[in-house]
């Protein structure tokens, strides 16, 4: 994994922990997990050009479509979260915060399998 | 008053199941149109197990969101039944799987939540059928009284 990696996983546990509080206490996100989640997305738009430079370089077979594929999927977690999560004020729609923001450490380690398998 | 009560399936709970059901459509698809776009002839059963679960998820998905239950219902048993047919038949004969499916070993690759996954939808089907058959009944008394 990339120290970029390490980052993005410690914010989003962070975030993680932040919307846990807000649905126990059953209580909308408001524009600090807003900025949380930006945050993140921010760190995969960087992750995506890095991919893309490091899978132009020497990758040792490296399958370059499902690491792109991986790349690009993961950029598209946290926006889609966000929209359906905003479309019901509800625990079950802070919930789906939660699983997207635990997913994108998830999508990290596939990446790294992904690129270790063959490299 | 008259119809907020009911519990639609994809509020509440129903929101977090329909996102993760999302998420499996979405990476079934993926991985599926990738093997079979770039090695297809390497594995074509297993790949086209992957695509199969891919448009059960889907379907699922999209059943799940828009409160269509009888369709719901079916995509979520399809899938039971292949994640359990798959998963078993992979563990018994792997050399019939040239290459692992989302399904494969109870769907191991995915922390088993395939494997979960349809038990779980199939209990919420029945939960919040049961909730809007219990408003029916009750506005139906209040109705008589």
């Amino acid at each position: 994994m990339l120290v970029l990696h390490y980052v993005l996983t410690a914010i989003c546990l962070l975030t993680a922990v932040v919307v846990v509080v807000l649905i126990v206490r059953d209580q909308a996100p408001g524009d600090a997990v807003v900025g949380l989640l930006a945050l993140v997305e921010l760190g995969l738009v960087a992750q995506l050009v890095l991919g893309i430079i490091r899978v132009t370089g020497p990758h040792h077979g490296v399958s370059v479509p499902t690491y792109v594929g991986y790349l690009i999927g993961s950029l598209l977690i946290l926006p889609v979260a966000t929209l359906w999560s905003l479309s019901e004020r509800s625990r079950g729609g802070t919930a789906v915060l939660l699983v997207g923001v635990l997913l994108v450490p998830f999508l990290f380690l596939r990446l790294a399998e992904v690129w270790g398998a063959h490299g | 008053m008259a119809e907020p009560a009911r519990h639609r399936t994809g509020s509440g709970f129903g929101k977090v199941l329909v996102f993760v059901y999302g998420v499996f459509a979405l990476s079934a698809t993926g991985r599926s149109s990738v093997q079979l776009a770039t090695k297809a002839s390497e594995a074509p059963f297993a790949y086209s197990l992957s695509a199969f679960a891919a448009v059960v998820y889907i379907v699922a998905t999209c059943a799940l969101g828009t409160d269509r239950r009888r369709l719901a219902v079916v995509a979520v048993v399809i899938e039971l039944v292949g994640v359990l047919t798959v998963g078993t038949t992979s563990v018994l004969f792997p050399q019939d799987y040239a290459d692992a499916t989302v399904w494969s070993d109870y769907g191991n690759g995915y922390g088993y939540v395939p494997l979960v996954l349809p038990f779980v939808g199939l209990w919420w089907l029945w939960h919040t059928h049961r909730t809007s058959g219990d408003e029916t009944t009750s506005r139906g008394q209040t109705g008589r009284t």
